[in-house]
């Protein structure tokens, strides 16, 4: 896999959650993909609770906040509360942006530990 | 008065593969700025943005990719600011104004949720849009890395 433009997803079902570990560069190319393949586990699992992890996201822009806002008209929908977690300095504001953290239905939890250099 | 130091032009073919391509080497090359990594993550995504644009708006309805391209400007000046100025040949735009406010977007469908030119003007110091409609757009953007 090309290293700089790719996300890759992990996805882990447990008593009505849905956890989504997200990696990777998060962009209009990558985006598509990514909501693919999350509304296609909503949609065979049906979850109480989606949680997308981004503590592995090295790269978002506003395609991604449109990925998330999506996801979280999606989850109402179904009733589903969407939380983000591990949330890292660079995404926030991207998300504090478009105030997406003061939306209803959605919880955020920032990163605790920040790592200056991988 | 500021003296250029360092230029470099590229250009890329309008498909989304580019997008991070795009960034990445925008993002090298004013590494010699010396910027910090905030300011360099803001600069990544200010580009990105621009060149999304040109892949999703300026270059729509266009099947053959291999004849579209995005022109990339990059200067480097001594006072430790950088340019980056990102142009197309695609359809333009007919209302700047209108585009560049907020949540406004023409393709609502595929998720775009119109923030793009507000991240560029928020993550840079300064953002000019010029376009005919028809010939194209040009996005110029300024950024000081003096801290």
């Amino acid at each position: 896999m090309c290293a700089q433009q790719n996300a890759s997803l992990n996805f882990t079902f447990r008593s009505d959650t849905l956890l989504v570990s997200i990696s990777g560069e998060i962009d209009h190319h990558s985006a598509r993909g990514i909501r693919e393949k999350i509304d296609e586990k909503m949609f065979s699992l049906r979850p109480r609770l989606l949680i997308l992890d981004l503590g592995e996201v090295n790269f978002m822009d506003s395609s991604g906040l449109g990925l998330i806002l999506g996801r979280l008209s999606c989850a109402e929908e179904m009733n589903c509360a969407l939380r983000l977690s591990n949330v890292t300095d660079a995404v926030m504001k991207i998300l504090n942006f478009a105030g997406a953290d003061r939306l209803r239905g959605l919880t955020v939890e920032k990163k605790k530990e920040q790592t200056l250099c991988k | 008065m500021k003296m250029m130091v360092n230029e470099m032009k590229v250009r890329l073919t309008a498909q989304s593969e580019n997008e991070g391509t795009a960034r990445s080497v925008v993002s090298v090359f004013a590494a010699s700025l010396n910027p910090t990594i905030e300011q360099l993550a803001d600069l990544r995504c200010a580009v990105s943005e621009a060149v999304t644009n040109c892949i999703v708006h300026a270059y729509r309805g266009e099947s053959d990719r291999s004849r579209c391209y995005i022109y990339i400007s990059v200067r480097l000046y001594d006072n430790g600011e950088i340019s980056v100025e990102v142009a197309d040949k695609g359809c333009g735009i007919p209302d700047i104004e209108a585009a560049r406010r907020p949540l406004f977007t023409t393709d609502p469908d595929s998720e775009r949720c119109g923030m793009g030119f507000a991240v560029m003007e928020s993550f840079t110091d300064s953002l000019k849009v010029k376009s005919k409609v028809g010939q194209g757009t040009t996005v110029l953007m300024k950024k000081s890395f003096r801290r």
